[in-house]
């Protein structure tokens, strides 16, 4: 069974279809997928979750949520 | 309406211009090459005597009633089996022609009892009013002879009889079982004085394989076949024309009424979607809507562990909004929101998502379209440009090659499936793909071409391996995709890939690679080709990316834009089409606009006079973990049964435990309201007065056939909190709330209350460009201008089988039950289906020492339930199967939280599962 928090299972979920990419384009992808069908509270819940992993994150979990924190979620 | 008597022209129509010029007892007419005298003669406005011929079936010219005089030719051909020439003079009535038609009848009333004054078909017998046609004033054989009429009445079906002794073996109910509903359960046993109808082999009804979807009964022109309620009730007196509320195929029916008391359902032949046929639900299983289980009183209660309280409307309604706003106030806008349902009507969950957008003042709403098309939403729209099957029903009888993937027709679909199946014994190829070896498979006069046996979780290396023969073998429609279609290129080079190959995937999928490279070629060569898919292809973690892999393969064949071909969900629910089209998601506004959309909320601002959040909000899934987190505390449910049909079911309890307001809007006390604080009576489709879209896109009107057993009509509710909350929203008549529907949604622009009671129904986009819809979609132009090609890589689910889970559990419905079974388990439904089963290859039970109807422990990671044993070599080793209409086995304990990537759709098709003989804790 996963320990995952809700949001970064379903961020996983997201960042495994998307291995074709590159990092950067996967990032932007999953970001932007993200931003169209993600409530708030829930990208702000991946950003803290991303933090709190710190380097066990996924990369490109972890790349998308730069980019929501950057871009203001 | 005074009682609808549809005209019966006798044979079937034939396609074609009006060419063939023949003349009728002195009146011309001109019709279609190929059309039968009898039908000539109807459409010229005389109708010829007839008995076994009726327009819904080929002519069988059995009966000798339909006898004509040609001009020319010495005998008297039955009109119903001779084609119309040009020039052709016919003579219907003449003194020759009365008396052999007086002949006839004297013969068959000979052998049928004169009861006509008690029969339960009397006004409604086609053989007391030929009586009557043909003049028959004297039988001269008397009843000392030999004859039939002692013979037993079969009573074992639970809604119609079937009593021989008024049978006259004209054999419209075996064609009709074959031609129409193509089960083929019904034979003609024996030769002349012998002849019988025989349900199998001299079986009941109730033990054949009669499915008992009506189609007999429709089709007996006495009394031999006759619905209990007639029996029971007496004849029907009037009609109301309305839309069935069951499958997604959305049937029109005639509601048919002595007095105020509905007596039965029959099909309606104008109807577009189903055009006069019916399955058991529909046409029968109407009974829960007067069950005595249904609550018809609003009932508040502090705690969920309180007994309820019955209140007056205005009591309920001011409580749900006084305690909205205080969680409002305590938590935040964002901590209350609201699910629609697709059993609904459009103008109902419109007002639903009306009221959580603009009285609650966010975008929590979702529908139960979330747990099963949510993914062909995502799919379509990023490759096609909209969410929407692309053709009609009646496109299938132009395919060549029929691909079913991951959907049970003949089970949940039904009378699509008929229409399928009748194309399919035309002679079109089929292709199926499914884990179990479904019905369609191999049935009567059908057998696939290729069954691409699958292992579940595999549809996306399957569908990439497909267009991979396609890319790779040169079968693509180089100028389809020049002209049509962008991206080509990029996706071609990812599906060339060898990883893509059926040799690379066959041992992922289990299927052998040489087939599905057959089955590829098949598809791409073999003419028109059509994609029907179910829940198999979207209930998956990659739901989504299937449904695009899908639409790649059409676009790369050119299968798209005409009849005969196209990509086609079939919905679950009645309204599933309709309830996404409403703008129940909580990322769209109506008509699939995304909230962010600055013109589009525009548009809705200006109206409602209130700000649209630009923010998509939670859906479902991420409504239950909101409510685990206490960032989410109230809840407005309509019509749908989350405890019992979303999966994990104790995820889902203790989310619903964890709010502090759940609002259940339903027609009994389901398994949700068991958390409930305040329950609305809900009304049955037989109340509701409004629209359902079916799979189709076609937009059907739902007429009331009694007032609402509540006191008050469902779409008044939601208003009526939002009115209590500070938000004005009230309307007269639903006809207003689709007119609004129609004012800011492009696709229904066209649409109105009037336009379908004149046109019957309409397929969206209805509008100024279509003003009578849109039978087939993308023709010139895909809706987001040029198709697009999107790659899919394959990724597995991380649902794997394992040492202690070593099984995979699939799920779905059956013919008689649906869904979460509230409605048909309150009918004569549970008959055949009273509990769950689990289905499992013989060998499976064998390692497990389990034999067929033992008791069995089904167990996953999340939880375990109990059921009977199946055996079943349609199962592949290795897969089990159950379905999930009854409470006491509770599937969905044991599904997982695993769900589609794009769109959280829960993945009911793939669960780890070990099964156990007997019952373990």
């Amino acid at each position: 069974m996963t320990t995952m928090s809700p949001v970064m299972r379903m961020a996983h979920d997201i960042s495994a279809q998307f291995r074709h990419l590159s990092l950067g384009e996967a990032a932007d992808v999953i970001a932007d997928h993200m931003r169209k069908f993600w409530d708030p509270r829930m990208r702000a819940q991946l950003v803290a979750d991303v933090e709190q992993a710190g380097i066990h994150c996924d990369s490109h979990v972890a790349a998308a949520a730069r980019l929501l924190r950057s871009g203001g979620g | 309406m005074a009682l609808l008597k549809e005209p019966d022209l006798g044979t079937p129509a034939k396609p074609g211009p009006a060419t063939v010029s023949v003349e009728v007892d002195g009146h011309p007419v001109t019709v279609p090459e190929g059309t039968s005298v009898m039908r000539a003669a109807a459409l010229s406005g005389i109708d010829i005597p007839k008995l076994c011929a009726t327009d819904s079936l080929d002519a069988f010219g059995s009966c000798r009633l339909c006898l004509v005089e040609i001009a020319g030719r010495p005998s008297t051909p039955a009109s119903c089996t001779t084609p119309v020439t040009d020039g052709m003079r016919v003579r219907i009535q003449t003194p020759r022609l009365e008396k052999l038609r007086q002949g006839v009848m004297e013969l068959y009333i000979s052998d049928h009892p004169l009861d006509c004054l008690t029969c339960s078909a009397n006004g409604d017998c086609e053989l007391q009013d030929m009586s009557g046609v043909v003049g028959l004033r004297q039988v001269r054989y008397g009843y000392e002879g030999e004859n039939h009429l002692d013979l037993d009445k079969d009573t074992s079906n639970p809604y119609f009889d079937f009593d021989p002794s008024k049978c006259i073996a004209c054999s419209r109910c075996v064609r009709a079982c074959g031609e129409v509903q193509g089960t083929f359960a019904l034979t003609i046993e024996g030769r002349g004085f012998e002849s019988k109808v025989s349900a199998g082999a001299g079986e009941l009804f109730l033990d054949s394989e009669c499915v008992s979807c009506g189609a007999c009964v429709q089709a007996c022109p006495t009394a031999t076949l006759q619905e209990k309620s007639v029996v029971d009730l007496g004849m029907p007196n009037r009609t109301v024309l309305t839309t069935c509320a069951y499958c997604g195929v959305g049937c029109s029916f005639k509601a048919e009424l002595r007095g105020d008391e509905l007596v039965r359902m029959v099909p309606y032949k104008d109807g577009g979607a189903n055009e006069g046929h019916s399955c058991v639900k529909g046409r029968f299983a109407f009974g829960y809507a007067t069950h005595p289980e249904r609550v018809t009183t609003p009932m508040v209660r502090d705690s969920i562990d309180d007994e309820w309280r019955e209140v007056d409307w205005d009591t309920a309604i001011s409580h749900v909004a006084r305690r909205f706003r205080e969680l409002q106030d305590t938590y935040g806008q964002g901590a209350i929101g609201g699910i629609t349902s697709s059993r609904c009507t459009n103008e109902e969950v419109y007002v639903v998502q009306k009221m959580v957008r603009a009285a609650f003042g966010n975008n929590n709403v979702d529908t139960c379209a979330r747990v099963c098309h949510s993914p062909t939403g995502y799919g379509l729209k990023q490759t096609f440009g909209t969410s929407a099957g692309t053709q009609d029903f009646r496109s299938v009888a132009q395919a060549d090659v029929i691909v079913v993937i991951g959907a049970n027709p003949t089970d949940a679909h039904p009378v699509f499936a008929s229409r399928m199946k009748r194309r399919l014994r035309e002679g079109a190829k089929l292709i199926v793909a499914d884990p179990r070896r479904i019905d369609l498979v191999r049935s009567a006069h059908i057998e696939a071409s290729h069954h691409l046996q699958l292992t579940p979780g595999t549809n996306v290396a399957v569908v990439n391996a497909m267009a991979h023969v396609v890319v790779t073998e040169g079968l693509t429609d180089e100028s389809f995709v020049a002209d049509r279609c962008e991206d080509f290129d990029a996706w071609s080079e990812f599906i060339a890939r060898e990883e893509n190959s059926p040799e690379a995937i066959e041992a992922i999928t289990g299927v052998p690679a040489a087939e599905l490279r057959d089955a590829a070629r098949l598809y791409a060569t073999g003419g028109n080709a059509a994609i029907y898919y179910g829940l198999g292809v979207t209930e998956h973690s990659q739901g989504s990316t299937m449904v695009m892999g899908m639409a790649n393969l059409a676009m790369a064949t050119g299968n798209i834009g005409r009849e005969g071909v196209g990509v086609n969900p079939l919905r679950g629910q009645n309204n599933v089409q309709g309830s996404c089209d409403m703008g129940s998601f909580p990322h769209e506004l109506s008509g699939y606009r995304h909230v962010s959309d600055d013109a589009v909320r525009e548009v809705f601002e200006t109206l409602w006079q209130r700000p649209i959040v630009a923010e998509p909000g939670l859906r479902i899934p991420n409504m239950f973990d909101s409510a685990l987190d206490g960032s989410f505390r109230g809840l407005f449910v309509q019509g749908e049964d989350i405890a019992q049909s979303d999966p994990n079911t104790s995820h889902v309890t203790e989310a619903l435990r964890a709010l502090d307001l759940l609002v259940v809007q339903d027609l009994f006390l389901n398994e949700t309201a068991k958390f409930a604080h305040v329950f609305l009576p809900g009304t049955s489709f037989l109340e509701k007065d409004g629209t359902f879209t079916n799979a189709e896109r076609r937009i059907n009107r739902v007429r009331p056939v009694m007032p609402p057993k509540t006191g008050k009509h469902e779409w008044e509710v939601p208003g009526e909190i939002a009115r209590a909350m500070g938000y004005e929203m009230s309307y007269k008549h639903p006809r207003e709330i689709m007119a609004e529907i129609a004012s800011v949604t492009p696709t229904f622009a066209g649409v109105s209350f009037e336009k379908l009671d004149k046109l019957g129904s309409v397929q969206w986009p209805c509008n100024d460009a279509a003003p009578e819809g849109t039978p087939t979609m993308h023709v010139d132009a895909f809706v987001r201008g040029k198709g697009k090609f999107v790659p899919t890589p394959f990724v597995a689910t991380t649902e794997r089988s394992s040492r202690k889970f070593p099984l995979l559990l699939t799920t779905g419905r059956i013919l008689s039950q649906y869904n979460v079974g509230a409605q048909t388990r309150r009918t004569a439904n549970v008959t055949w289906h009273p509990e769950d089963v689990l289905e499992l290859h013989p060998h499976d039970a064998e390692e497990r020492g389990i034999g067929d109807g033992d008791e069995v422990t089904l167990a996953s990671r999340v939880g375990r339930t109990r059921l009977r044993a199946l055996l079943s070599d349609r199962m592949p080793v290795g897969v089990v199967y159950t379905t999930f209409h009854h409470p006491d086995t509770g599937a969905n304990v044991v599904t997982t939280e695993n769900s589609d990537w794009a769109t959280n759709c829960p993945e009911y098709k793939v669960t780890a599962v070990q099964v156990g003989k007997g019952v373990t804790r």
